[in-house]
């Protein structure tokens, strides 16, 4: 069984212009050991199809109209607050993009740590190393030794006098290592990064990315790891997925996906990339622009910016075709 | 800290050297002249004079000024004109009851509006948000006043539950002085007898002068509730599993607090110097009804006295509020 499944996950949201269509049909499986690029310009629901693993979204003003989420096996949109409470933390973990808004800045770090690491560690002692029912205190002792060995693996230079430090006293790479230590205290089996090393300059981004991969390769966990950045999905991740205005245009190996793209989306994603030889002012883009999704075109939802469309693309949104793991492609058109 | 305090306090000596000569100067300046009035409407020529001498009002105003700034050092704060007693006997009475009825309005504002601004942030456009919006509109647009009138009537005419108004009947035994605050001294000394009297005498006027501190601090606390919802780390607490009552009262509200605080403290000041409608009401006898009676008739040195008393509490205030925000806020370094 897959660690992750999304499955045809239709994602509405009401708005003062009216519903607005933002998830139209998602199809994603991340299993262990799987890094998963999830790429696609703004506003395209790669952090929407993220959140809504954790169901973060708040409903209203979202509404899951169709589809379901699996993780091993469970529907996540059946489940309640309670038992998605007892999962965050401890079954998936997440880090976002902007270390410093997403520490607390009036607590000290090693509280904040010390708090995901109590609820991990309450509903399942054995990851602090203690038996079930042990007492509040053996608790606290062991998820503050627990902390103290998490930021120590995150690279965090001495760690203990660290603790009692408050997250201004950090640099941005250490304040995302400080969340990347948050997030996989609880030894989750699926990760959620969303864009976390967007707001960090690039040696930093690297270190960061390294400690990911380090980690993710530790544990065997799943990855979704959502970004714009291709160049860190080619280094980084094992598979990707493209998203096109919420739907999956394009998902596979990372190598198969970016070596030899098929969908006409993907096509002019990769063009768009500017390389060092690129000529002052020969940026290549897209034309046209992205169709509302309050009222969203029939049928494949490029088709007005597709330089392939033909007019059976407006029939029915066409699904991902292609073998179950392998390099899928949803366009009927270079299918044929 | 300590020498962050001890600046802020050296601080106040040029606000209340400043503070002083401008209401001396003003007080001066007021048509009317105080030596007539005092020395009665049949007096002589030669009696005003007298009168005038005794107070050294026949000297020049530089000279008086520097007499009674000297004086205030020495602990002698000048004598009413009216009274014929000195300033800071009288304060030392009116004071504490003026501070037990400023505190406990304060005391019920904030233990009411922050956890009711924080409900309603919360249960924003539903019932609780409607509630306490409505009520705190309610409150902050009654005259403190008028509202002090309706208790009157209501609890005390109509129920009978409260007395109508005073802060210690004659007919009981007070509890022993230490501080000059009825309610503080009953507890110290025990008498718990005393202290259900006095805070039956303290709940009506303490509860009309906290209605619009509490509908100021719940709507500041509403809206900085929601901009802490809104931020990251809320987001990023959420997602890492802790409970609501956990993000909520520990990580949401030391957040939020933080800009309630300010208005807390100007209110606390503000209350200060704007009893005397309240104590008009309830017959509560503090600080504003002898300072409006000083005003009346033009009595300078329960005037000035007043003025300083108020702005040193004003200060002292500001300073704890500010020193409890630096430890609210670890990014606030006092120095």
């Amino acid at each position: 069984m897959a660690l992750l499944e999304i499955r045809d996950l239709h994602l509405h949201m009401r708005s003062f212009d009216g519903e607005a269509h933002v998830l139209n049909g998602i199809d994603l499986t991340v299993d262990r050991g799987e890094i998963w690029g999830i790429v696609g310009e703004t506003g395209c629901g790669k952090s929407l199809t993220g959140l809504s693993v954790s169901r973060l979204v708040p409903t209203p003003p979202a509404r899951y109209a169709r589809g379901a989420i699996r993780l091993d096996g469970e529907d996540l949109l059946a489940a309640d607050e309670k038992r998605l409470r007892a999962l965050r933390g401890r079954r998936i973990g997440m880090i976002f993009q902007d270390p410093t808004t997403n520490l607390n800045p009036v607590f000290r770090v090693g509280e904040q740590l010390l708090d995901v690491a109590l609820h991990a560690g309450r509903s399942d002692p054995s990851l602090l190393g203690l038996a079930p029912g042990a007492s509040g205190r053996a608790l606290k002792r062991a998820a503050r030794e627990l902390s103290l060995a998490m930021l120590d693996r995150v690279g965090i230079p001495n760690p203990a006098a660290r603790l009692d430090d408050y997250p201004h006293q950090f640099s941005g790479g250490m304040k995302q290592r400080v969340l990347i230590a948050m997030a996989l205290i609880g030894r989750p089996d699926l990760l959620i990064a969303d864009e976390p090393t967007t707001a960090l300059d690039v040696s930093v981004q690297a270190q960061i990315l390294r400690l990911i991969h380090e980690l993710v390769r530790e544990h065997q966990l799943g990855v979704m790891f959502i970004t714009h950045n291709l160049g860190v999905v080619a280094q980084l991740c094992s598979h990707v997925a493209v998203m096109y205005a919420g739907n999956v245009v394009e998902a596979g190996p990372v190598r198969d996906v970016l070596k030899s793209p098929r969908h006409p989306y993907t096509n002019a994603l990769l063009a768009a990339l500017p390389t060092a030889g690129t000529a002052r002012g020969a940026l290549q883009g897209l034309a046209g622009t992205v169709p509302s999704l309050l009222t969203p075109p029939p049928g494949c939802r490029f088709f007005n910016r597709c330089p392939r469309g033909e007019p059976g693309c407006t029939a029915a949104t066409p699904p991902l075709v292609g073998p179950e793991g392998g390099h899928r492609v949803a366009c009927p058109v270079v299918l044929r | 800290m300590i020498r962050y305090i001890l600046r802020r306090l050296l601080l106040l000596v040029p606000v209340l050297v400043g503070l002083s000569m401008l209401v001396f100067t003003i007080a001066r300046l007021l048509p009317g002249d105080p030596v007539r009035l005092a020395a009665g409407p049949n007096a002589t020529p030669a009696d005003i004079a007298s009168v005038a001498k005794e107070f050294g009002l026949d000297r020049p105003l530089l000279a008086q000024y520097w007499d009674y700034a000297t004086g205030l050092l020495r602990g002698d704060w000048g004598v009413s004109i009216f009274s014929r007693r000195p300033v800071l006997e009288d304060l030392s009475t009116y004071l504490p009851a003026t501070l037990e009825l400023v505190l406990a309005a304060m005391i019920l504002a904030v233990a009411i509006g922050i956890p009711a601004g924080l409900m309603a942030a919360v249960y924003r456009d539903r019932w609780p948000d409607f509630l306490s919006r409505a009520v705190s509109l309610g409150a902050i647009s009654m005259p403190r006043f008028f509202l002090g009138l309706l208790f009157q009537l209501g609890f005390a005419m109509w129920l009978g539950w409260l007395p109508l108004s005073g802060r210690f009947p004659l007919t009981e035994d007070p509890p022993s002085a230490i501080t000059g605050l009825l309610t503080i001294d009953a507890l110290l000394s025990g008498n718990f007898h005393a202290l259900g009297i006095a805070l039956q005498h303290l709940a009506l006027p303490a509860i009309a002068m906290s209605l619009s501190p509490l509908a100021t601090i719940t709507r500041m606390m509403r809206a900085s509730t929601i901009e802490v919802l809104q931020q990251d780390y809320v987001t990023t607490e959420r997602a890492l599993g802790l409970s609501r009552g956990k993000i909520l009262f520990k990580y949401v509200l030391k957040n939020a607090v933080s800009a309630t605080l300010t208005v807390i403290g100007l209110y606390f000041g503000w209350l200060l110097g704007g009893t005397v409608l309240v104590e008009t009401v309830f017959d509560w006898p503090g600080l504003g009804l002898y300072a409006t009676q000083a005003v009346l008739t033009q009595d300078f040195m329960p005037i000035i006295g007043v003025t300083l008393c108020i702005g040193t509490l004003f200060v002292l205030v500001n300073l704890l509020v500010d020193l409890v925000y630096g430890l609210l806020n670890p990014r606030v370094r006092l120095r």
